[in-house]
């Protein structure tokens, strides 16, 4: 929730390798405290980009993916200076959006 | 008498059951809960409403033989069918198996890639499910040292 998602998007032909790196603890409600307790779980559970304001990618995501969590995945028909926007939404309800320029 | 919160609180529970059969259309699809507490790879497109799985050559999905930290595997799952709608990465002795689901639009290419927690060493599978519910699957191997889910 602190640190913005940093994204990369790299156009290549007509298309573009994006990656996302987002900063989330993703706990899977699986592990347990230094009390005993289990730690509930708190995790991105959809995940959108679009391009230019067009949903190109969504995604649901179960709490096995991994803390501060990678994505990549290619975009057809980007081209350099477009905006790609990638936005997150958690089991607590909180959300996340983040931009970058394609290029 | 049936109160108001006793009728908002019954739709929900059909609204969830109703979503989790996959009756309603892909986008409108909140998010399937039923799907990522299934315990097995075949509850999980049952959840979807897919059919059983087929393995296929056209589906890949790649990681790492062997994952030093069970906490963060590098898993990809692409693929080059046609008309292909999700794909799915699954770890099979995973609490619950399914990872991730992806929608594929036109606009993105089948191929996601994503880190995952692995508890144990396990078979992971990528599926593509088309348009009518046909699901294709490869799978493969990965051993893990560190168990990633704080075991």
């Amino acid at each position: 929730m602190a640190d913005p998602m940093r994204i990369r998007a790299q156009v290549s032909g007509d298309k573009a390798t994006v990656r996302v790196l987002m900063s989330h603890e993703m706990e899977s409600g699986q592990r347990k405290d230094a009390a005993g307790n289990t730690v509930p779980a708190w995790f991105i559970q959809e995940v959108t980009a679009s391009l230019n304001g067009k949903v190109v990618l969504s995604a649901d995501w179960g709490p096995a993916v991994s803390k501060n969590p990678f994505l990549q995945f290619t975009v057809k028909g980007a081209k350099a200076g477009d905006k790609l926007a990638v936005t997150w939404k958690d089991t607590k309800g909180e959300t996340r959006t983040d931009e970058a320029t394609v290029s | 008498m049936q109160t108001r919160r006793d009728l908002l609180k019954r739709s929900a529970i059909v609204a969830g059951l109703l979503a989790g059969t996959g009756l309603f259309p892909q986008y409108a699809l909140a998010y399937n809960k039923g799907a990522f507490e299934a315990k097995s790879v075949a509850d999980v497109l049952k959840a979807l409403g897919a059919g059983a799985p087929t393995e296929s050559k056209e589906v890949t999905i790649s990681g790492p033989d062997i994952a030093e930290n069970g906490a963060v595997v590098p898993l990809t799952a692409s693929t080059t069918i046609a008309g292909v709608k999700q794909m799915l990465i699954l770890v099979e002795k995973n609490p619950a198996a399914l990872v991730a689901r992806y929608d594929v639009t036109d606009s993105v290419e089948a191929n996601f890639a994503t880190r995952s927690k692995m508890g144990q060493s396990s078979d992971v599978y990528a599926v593509a499910i088309t348009a009518d519910g046909k699901a294709f699957f490869a799978k493969k191997e990965v051993k893990v040292t560190l168990g990633g889910c704080g075991g």
